[in-house]
Protein backbone atom coordinates (compact mmCIF):
# COMPACT_ATOMS: atom_id res chain seq x y z
CA UNK A 1 0.00 0.00 0.00
CA UNK A 2 2.74 2.39 1.19
CA UNK A 3 4.45 1.61 -2.20
CA UNK A 4 1.77 1.81 -3.89
CA UNK A 5 1.00 5.59 -2.72
CA UNK A 6 4.89 6.03 -3.10
CA UNK A 7 4.72 4.62 -7.06
CA UNK A 8 1.63 7.03 -7.77
CA UNK A 9 3.21 10.09 -6.62
CA UNK A 10 6.58 9.51 -8.45
CA UNK A 11 4.59 8.67 -11.92
CA UNK A 12 2.68 11.72 -11.45
CA UNK A 13 5.76 13.80 -10.48
CA UNK A 14 7.49 12.56 -13.67
CA UNK A 15 4.29 13.43 -15.46
CA UNK A 16 4.37 16.42 -14.61
CA UNK A 17 8.30 16.92 -15.44
CA UNK A 18 7.43 16.12 -18.91
CA UNK A 19 4.62 18.87 -19.50
CA UNK A 20 6.51 21.13 -18.02
CA UNK A 21 9.22 20.16 -20.24
CA UNK A 22 6.83 20.46 -23.04
CA UNK A 23 5.65 24.18 -22.05
CA UNK A 24 9.23 25.10 -22.15
CA UNK A 25 9.54 23.83 -25.85
CA UNK A 26 7.05 25.99 -26.69
CA UNK A 27 7.52 29.23 -24.57
CA UNK A 28 11.48 29.54 -24.67
CA UNK A 29 12.71 31.82 -27.29
CA UNK A 30 15.32 30.43 -29.31
CA UNK A 31 16.65 27.34 -30.17
CA UNK A 32 19.34 26.88 -27.50
CA UNK A 33 16.95 27.64 -24.51
CA UNK A 34 14.56 25.07 -26.05
CA UNK A 35 17.18 22.53 -25.77
CA UNK A 36 16.94 22.78 -22.21
CA UNK A 37 13.26 22.58 -22.09
CA UNK A 38 13.56 19.39 -23.63
CA UNK A 39 16.52 17.82 -21.48
CA UNK A 40 13.96 18.11 -18.69
CA UNK A 41 11.84 15.13 -20.50
CA UNK A 42 14.45 13.62 -21.25
CA UNK A 43 16.14 13.33 -17.71
CA UNK A 44 13.74 14.16 -14.62
CA UNK A 45 10.20 13.14 -16.45
CA UNK A 46 11.96 9.91 -17.73
CA UNK A 47 13.26 8.84 -14.37
CA UNK A 48 10.98 9.71 -12.30
CA UNK A 49 8.41 7.72 -14.67
CA UNK A 50 10.79 4.81 -14.94
CA UNK A 51 11.39 5.00 -10.82
CA UNK A 52 7.51 4.31 -10.56
CA UNK A 53 6.94 1.89 -12.72
CA UNK A 54 10.01 -0.21 -11.14
CA UNK A 55 8.09 0.31 -7.80
CA UNK A 56 5.00 -1.37 -9.41
CA UNK A 57 6.56 -4.25 -11.24
CA UNK A 58 8.69 -5.79 -7.59
CA UNK A 59 11.71 -7.62 -8.26
CA UNK A 60 11.88 -9.55 -11.78
CA UNK A 61 12.79 -9.72 -15.25
CA UNK A 62 10.14 -6.28 -16.15
CA UNK A 63 12.69 -4.18 -13.52
CA UNK A 64 15.95 -5.12 -15.32
CA UNK A 65 14.50 -4.33 -18.43
CA UNK A 66 12.66 -0.78 -17.10
CA UNK A 67 16.42 -0.07 -15.43
CA UNK A 68 18.16 -1.49 -19.59
CA UNK A 69 15.59 1.33 -20.78
CA UNK A 70 16.86 4.06 -18.38
CA UNK A 71 20.30 3.68 -19.26
CA UNK A 72 19.43 3.75 -22.44
CA UNK A 73 17.87 7.26 -22.50
CA UNK A 74 20.35 8.44 -19.57
CA UNK A 75 23.45 7.37 -22.26
CA UNK A 76 22.09 8.36 -25.37
CA UNK A 77 19.94 11.39 -24.78
CA UNK A 78 23.03 13.49 -24.43
CA UNK A 79 24.45 12.71 -27.27
CA UNK A 80 21.78 13.48 -29.81
CA UNK A 81 21.71 16.61 -27.94
CA UNK A 82 25.55 17.40 -27.99
CA UNK A 83 25.38 16.42 -31.74
CA UNK A 84 22.00 18.93 -32.58
CA UNK A 85 23.40 21.68 -30.72
CA UNK A 86 26.69 20.92 -32.85
CA UNK A 87 25.10 20.98 -35.99
CA UNK A 88 23.03 24.04 -35.28
CA UNK A 89 25.91 26.23 -34.60
CA UNK A 90 27.96 24.92 -37.36
CA UNK A 91 24.94 25.55 -39.60
CA UNK A 92 24.88 28.93 -38.33
CA UNK A 93 21.93 29.36 -36.00
CA UNK A 94 23.26 32.11 -34.13
CA UNK A 95 22.02 31.70 -30.19
CA UNK A 96 20.42 34.63 -28.33
CA UNK A 97 22.41 35.71 -25.85
CA UNK A 98 22.29 37.86 -22.90
CA UNK A 99 23.71 41.36 -22.58
CA UNK A 100 26.63 42.12 -21.01
CA UNK A 101 27.91 38.56 -21.93
CA UNK A 102 31.98 38.02 -21.43
CA UNK A 103 32.49 35.18 -23.30
CA UNK A 104 31.70 35.70 -27.55
CA UNK A 105 30.41 33.12 -30.09
CA UNK A 106 33.60 33.29 -32.31
CA UNK B 1 41.98 -10.62 -21.30
CA UNK B 2 40.23 -9.32 -18.42
CA UNK B 3 38.48 -7.52 -21.00
CA UNK B 4 36.81 -9.70 -23.52
CA UNK B 5 36.02 -12.29 -20.16
CA UNK B 6 34.00 -8.69 -19.00
CA UNK B 7 32.50 -8.40 -22.70
CA UNK B 8 31.36 -11.75 -22.42
CA UNK B 9 29.28 -11.33 -19.44
CA UNK B 10 27.56 -8.57 -20.29
CA UNK B 11 26.73 -9.56 -22.94
CA UNK B 12 24.86 -13.09 -21.87
CA UNK B 13 23.55 -10.79 -19.26
CA UNK B 14 21.90 -9.01 -21.98
CA UNK B 15 21.11 -12.28 -23.64
CA UNK B 16 18.93 -13.41 -20.52
CA UNK B 17 17.49 -10.00 -19.81
CA UNK B 18 16.14 -9.79 -23.59
CA UNK B 19 15.17 -13.66 -23.93
CA UNK B 20 13.96 -14.22 -20.27
CA UNK B 21 13.81 -17.96 -21.19
CA UNK B 22 16.12 -20.50 -19.01
CA UNK B 23 15.75 -23.79 -21.22
CA UNK B 24 19.25 -25.24 -22.35
CA UNK B 25 18.54 -24.99 -26.12
CA UNK B 26 17.95 -21.23 -25.83
CA UNK B 27 21.00 -20.64 -23.54
CA UNK B 28 23.24 -22.81 -26.04
CA UNK B 29 22.30 -20.18 -28.17
CA UNK B 30 22.86 -17.37 -26.29
CA UNK B 31 26.73 -18.80 -25.47
CA UNK B 32 26.90 -19.08 -29.36
CA UNK B 33 25.95 -15.96 -30.51
CA UNK B 34 27.53 -14.34 -27.31
CA UNK B 35 31.06 -15.89 -28.22
CA UNK B 36 30.09 -15.05 -32.07
CA UNK B 37 30.24 -11.28 -30.79
CA UNK B 38 32.91 -10.76 -28.68
CA UNK B 39 35.33 -12.77 -31.61
CA UNK B 40 33.81 -9.83 -34.30
CA UNK B 41 34.69 -7.34 -31.69
CA UNK B 42 37.82 -8.45 -31.09
CA UNK B 43 38.39 -8.70 -35.21
CA UNK B 44 37.32 -5.26 -35.96
CA UNK B 45 39.09 -3.91 -32.81
CA UNK B 46 36.42 -2.22 -31.06
CA UNK B 47 36.37 -4.25 -27.59
CA UNK B 48 39.23 -1.72 -26.78
CA UNK B 49 39.69 1.33 -23.27
CA UNK B 50 37.37 3.82 -25.27
CA UNK B 51 34.49 0.84 -26.24
CA UNK B 52 34.36 -0.94 -23.35
CA UNK B 53 35.84 0.64 -20.44
CA UNK B 54 36.36 -2.66 -17.90
CA UNK B 55 39.25 -0.56 -15.73
CA UNK B 56 36.94 1.77 -14.38
CA UNK B 57 36.65 0.83 -10.64
CA UNK B 58 32.82 0.14 -10.02
CA UNK B 59 32.43 1.73 -7.11
CA UNK B 60 33.32 5.09 -8.34
CA UNK B 61 31.40 4.66 -11.58
CA UNK B 62 28.18 3.94 -9.05
CA UNK B 63 29.40 6.80 -6.59
CA UNK B 64 29.28 9.16 -9.53
CA UNK B 65 26.18 8.51 -10.93
CA UNK B 66 24.30 8.74 -7.66
CA UNK B 67 25.99 12.17 -7.60
CA UNK B 68 24.78 13.07 -10.88
CA UNK B 69 21.72 12.22 -10.17
CA UNK B 70 21.23 14.62 -7.21
CA UNK B 71 22.74 17.53 -9.52
CA UNK B 72 20.30 16.32 -12.67
CA UNK B 73 17.17 17.23 -9.66
CA UNK B 74 18.70 20.20 -8.38
CA UNK B 75 19.01 21.70 -11.76
CA UNK B 76 16.31 20.10 -13.45
CA UNK B 77 14.02 21.72 -10.59
CA UNK B 78 15.65 25.20 -11.30
CA UNK B 79 14.43 25.20 -15.28
CA UNK B 80 11.23 23.95 -14.55
CA UNK B 81 10.64 26.88 -11.91
CA UNK B 82 12.54 29.30 -14.75
CA UNK B 83 9.79 27.54 -17.34
CA UNK B 84 6.67 27.85 -15.13
CA UNK B 85 7.83 31.87 -14.30
CA UNK B 86 5.92 34.09 -16.07
CA UNK B 87 8.76 36.57 -16.61
CA UNK B 88 10.89 33.72 -18.13
CA UNK B 89 14.18 34.66 -16.26
CA UNK B 90 16.62 33.16 -18.89
CA UNK B 91 20.18 34.70 -19.77
CA UNK B 92 21.20 32.03 -22.02
CA UNK B 93 24.89 32.08 -22.11
CA UNK B 94 27.62 30.54 -23.82
CA UNK B 95 30.94 29.93 -22.10
CA UNK B 96 34.10 28.66 -22.82
CA UNK B 97 36.62 26.45 -20.31
CA UNK B 98 39.56 23.99 -20.39
CA UNK B 99 38.71 20.40 -18.78
CA UNK B 100 41.23 18.72 -16.79
CA UNK B 101 40.54 15.30 -18.02
CA UNK B 102 43.16 13.64 -19.92
CA UNK B 103 41.55 10.41 -21.09
CA UNK B 104 38.98 10.29 -23.98
CA UNK B 105 36.32 8.70 -21.89
CA UNK B 106 36.92 11.28 -19.03
CA UNK B 107 36.57 14.09 -21.80
CA UNK B 108 33.29 12.18 -23.00
CA UNK B 109 31.46 11.79 -19.54
CA UNK B 110 32.34 14.92 -18.54
CA UNK B 111 30.80 16.24 -21.69
CA UNK B 112 28.35 14.22 -21.47
CA UNK B 113 27.10 14.83 -18.05
CA UNK B 114 27.15 18.53 -18.46
CA UNK B 115 24.73 18.51 -21.41
CA UNK B 116 22.34 15.57 -19.20
CA UNK B 117 22.20 17.91 -16.66
CA UNK B 118 19.03 20.56 -17.24
CA UNK B 119 20.31 24.11 -17.99
CA UNK B 120 23.78 22.76 -19.46
CA UNK B 121 24.34 21.96 -22.91
CA UNK B 122 27.98 21.19 -23.95
CA UNK B 123 28.02 22.44 -27.67
CA UNK B 124 31.36 21.18 -28.65
CA UNK B 125 33.79 19.08 -26.82
CA UNK B 126 37.45 18.17 -27.40
CA UNK B 127 41.12 17.60 -25.02
CA UNK B 128 41.87 21.46 -25.48
CA UNK B 129 38.79 23.50 -24.60
CA UNK B 130 34.73 23.07 -23.85
CA UNK B 131 31.86 25.16 -24.99
CA UNK B 132 29.00 25.25 -23.13
CA UNK B 133 25.81 27.07 -23.75
CA UNK B 134 23.66 27.66 -20.46
CA UNK B 135 20.20 28.65 -19.87
CA UNK B 136 21.35 31.58 -16.71
CA UNK B 137 24.75 33.09 -16.22
CA UNK B 138 24.75 31.31 -13.00
CA UNK B 139 24.80 28.29 -14.44
CA UNK B 140 27.62 29.65 -16.95
CA UNK B 141 29.43 29.67 -13.91
CA UNK B 142 28.83 26.87 -12.47
CA UNK B 143 30.54 24.72 -15.21
CA UNK B 144 33.65 26.30 -14.77
CA UNK B 145 36.17 24.64 -12.39
CA UNK B 146 32.94 22.91 -11.03
CA UNK B 147 33.01 19.74 -8.73
CA UNK B 148 31.86 17.86 -11.55
CA UNK B 149 35.04 18.52 -13.28
CA UNK B 150 36.98 17.33 -9.52
CA UNK B 151 35.01 14.27 -9.79
CA UNK B 152 35.19 13.25 -13.33
CA UNK B 153 39.16 13.65 -12.46
CA UNK B 154 39.16 11.52 -9.95
CA UNK B 155 37.03 8.53 -11.47
CA UNK B 156 38.65 8.54 -15.16
CA UNK B 157 41.58 6.89 -13.44
CA UNK B 158 45.40 7.00 -15.10
CA UNK B 159 46.65 8.15 -18.63
CA UNK B 160 48.58 4.57 -19.09
CA UNK B 161 47.89 2.62 -21.85
CA UNK B 162 47.50 -1.08 -20.63
CA UNK B 163 47.70 -4.10 -22.45
CA UNK B 164 45.43 -6.85 -22.44
CA UNK C 1 -3.42 5.47 -12.18
CA UNK C 2 -1.43 4.34 -15.64
CA UNK C 3 -4.00 5.99 -17.51
CA UNK C 4 -3.07 9.35 -16.09
CA UNK C 5 0.31 9.36 -16.58
CA UNK C 6 -0.66 7.80 -19.96
CA UNK C 7 -2.57 11.23 -20.39
CA UNK C 8 0.13 13.47 -19.16
CA UNK C 9 2.74 11.54 -21.61
CA UNK C 10 0.14 12.49 -24.40
CA UNK C 11 -0.50 15.92 -23.33
CA UNK C 12 3.43 16.35 -23.81
CA UNK C 13 3.38 14.60 -27.09
CA UNK C 14 0.91 16.96 -28.75
CA UNK C 15 2.51 20.28 -27.08
CA UNK C 16 5.80 19.22 -28.44
CA UNK C 17 3.91 18.32 -32.00
CA UNK C 18 2.62 21.56 -31.91
CA UNK C 19 6.44 22.63 -31.45
CA UNK C 20 7.09 20.69 -34.23
CA UNK C 21 4.93 21.83 -36.93
CA UNK C 22 5.58 25.77 -36.17
CA UNK C 23 9.40 25.21 -36.86
CA UNK C 24 10.83 28.04 -37.33
CA UNK C 25 14.33 26.13 -38.18
CA UNK C 26 14.57 22.56 -38.53
CA UNK C 27 16.59 21.83 -35.80
CA UNK C 28 13.49 23.20 -33.87
CA UNK C 29 11.81 20.33 -35.55
CA UNK C 30 14.53 17.82 -34.73
CA UNK C 31 14.32 18.65 -31.01
CA UNK C 32 10.71 18.48 -30.98
CA UNK C 33 10.86 15.17 -32.64
CA UNK C 34 13.37 14.02 -30.47
CA UNK C 35 11.27 14.68 -27.57
CA UNK C 36 8.38 12.98 -29.02
CA UNK C 37 10.69 9.79 -29.52
CA UNK C 38 11.58 9.94 -25.69
CA UNK C 39 7.58 10.41 -24.78
CA UNK C 40 6.85 7.50 -27.19
CA UNK C 41 9.51 5.43 -24.76
CA UNK C 42 7.88 6.25 -21.65
CA UNK C 43 4.14 5.81 -22.82
CA UNK C 44 5.13 2.46 -24.82
CA UNK C 45 6.58 0.88 -21.15
CA UNK C 46 3.43 2.71 -19.43
CA UNK C 47 1.27 1.23 -22.09
CA UNK C 48 3.11 -2.12 -21.47
CA UNK C 49 1.58 -1.56 -17.72
CA UNK C 50 -1.80 -0.15 -18.10
CA UNK C 51 -2.57 -3.48 -20.59
CA UNK C 52 -0.63 -6.31 -18.75
CA UNK C 53 1.69 -7.03 -21.19
CA UNK C 54 5.23 -6.66 -20.10
CA UNK C 55 6.35 -7.41 -23.90
CA UNK C 56 5.75 -4.02 -25.10
CA UNK C 57 9.33 -3.31 -22.83
CA UNK C 58 10.86 -4.86 -25.50
CA UNK C 59 9.03 -2.52 -28.32
CA UNK C 60 10.01 0.33 -25.65
CA UNK C 61 14.02 -0.39 -25.93
CA UNK C 62 13.97 -0.46 -29.41
CA UNK C 63 12.11 2.33 -29.84
CA UNK C 64 14.89 4.29 -27.85
CA UNK C 65 17.54 2.61 -29.90
CA UNK C 66 15.75 3.93 -33.47
CA UNK C 67 14.82 7.33 -31.59
CA UNK C 68 18.80 8.43 -31.22
CA UNK C 69 19.81 6.54 -34.63
CA UNK C 70 16.89 8.82 -36.25
CA UNK C 71 18.01 12.10 -34.66
CA UNK C 72 22.21 11.42 -35.53
CA UNK C 73 21.03 10.30 -38.74
CA UNK C 74 18.79 13.40 -39.75
CA UNK C 75 21.42 15.45 -38.14
CA UNK C 76 24.40 13.87 -40.36
CA UNK C 77 22.23 14.63 -44.00
CA UNK C 78 21.53 17.98 -43.04
CA UNK C 79 25.19 18.73 -42.03
CA UNK C 80 26.71 17.40 -44.81
CA UNK C 81 24.15 16.77 -47.69
CA UNK C 82 24.58 13.48 -47.46
CA UNK C 83 24.90 10.13 -45.01
CA UNK C 84 28.13 8.70 -46.50
CA UNK C 85 31.11 11.41 -45.75
CA UNK C 86 32.59 10.80 -42.46
CA UNK C 87 33.02 14.49 -42.24
CA UNK C 88 36.33 15.96 -40.40
CA UNK C 89 36.47 14.98 -37.04
CA UNK C 90 38.05 17.58 -34.61
CA UNK C 91 40.34 16.40 -31.41
CA UNK C 92 41.13 12.65 -30.97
Amino acid sequence: MLLDIASWALILLGGAFCITGAIGLLRMPDFFTRMHAASIIDTLGAAFILMGLILQAGFSLVTVKLIAIGILLFLTSPVATHALARAALARGVQPMLAKGDVSSNS
Amino acid sequence: MLRIASLLVALFAFWVLMSGMFSPFLLGLGVASVVAVTWLARHMEIADREGHPAHLRLVAVVSYWLWLFKEIWLSGLKVARIILDPRLPVSPTLVRFAPSQKTAVGIATHANSITLTPGTITVQANHQEFLVHALTRDGAAGVVESEMNRRVREFEGSDLEEND
Amino acid sequence: MFAAAAAALLVTLSLALVRAFRGPTVFDRVVAANSIGTVAVLLLAVIGFLTGRPDFLDLALVYGLLNVVGTIAVLKFFHFGDLGEPGDEEGA
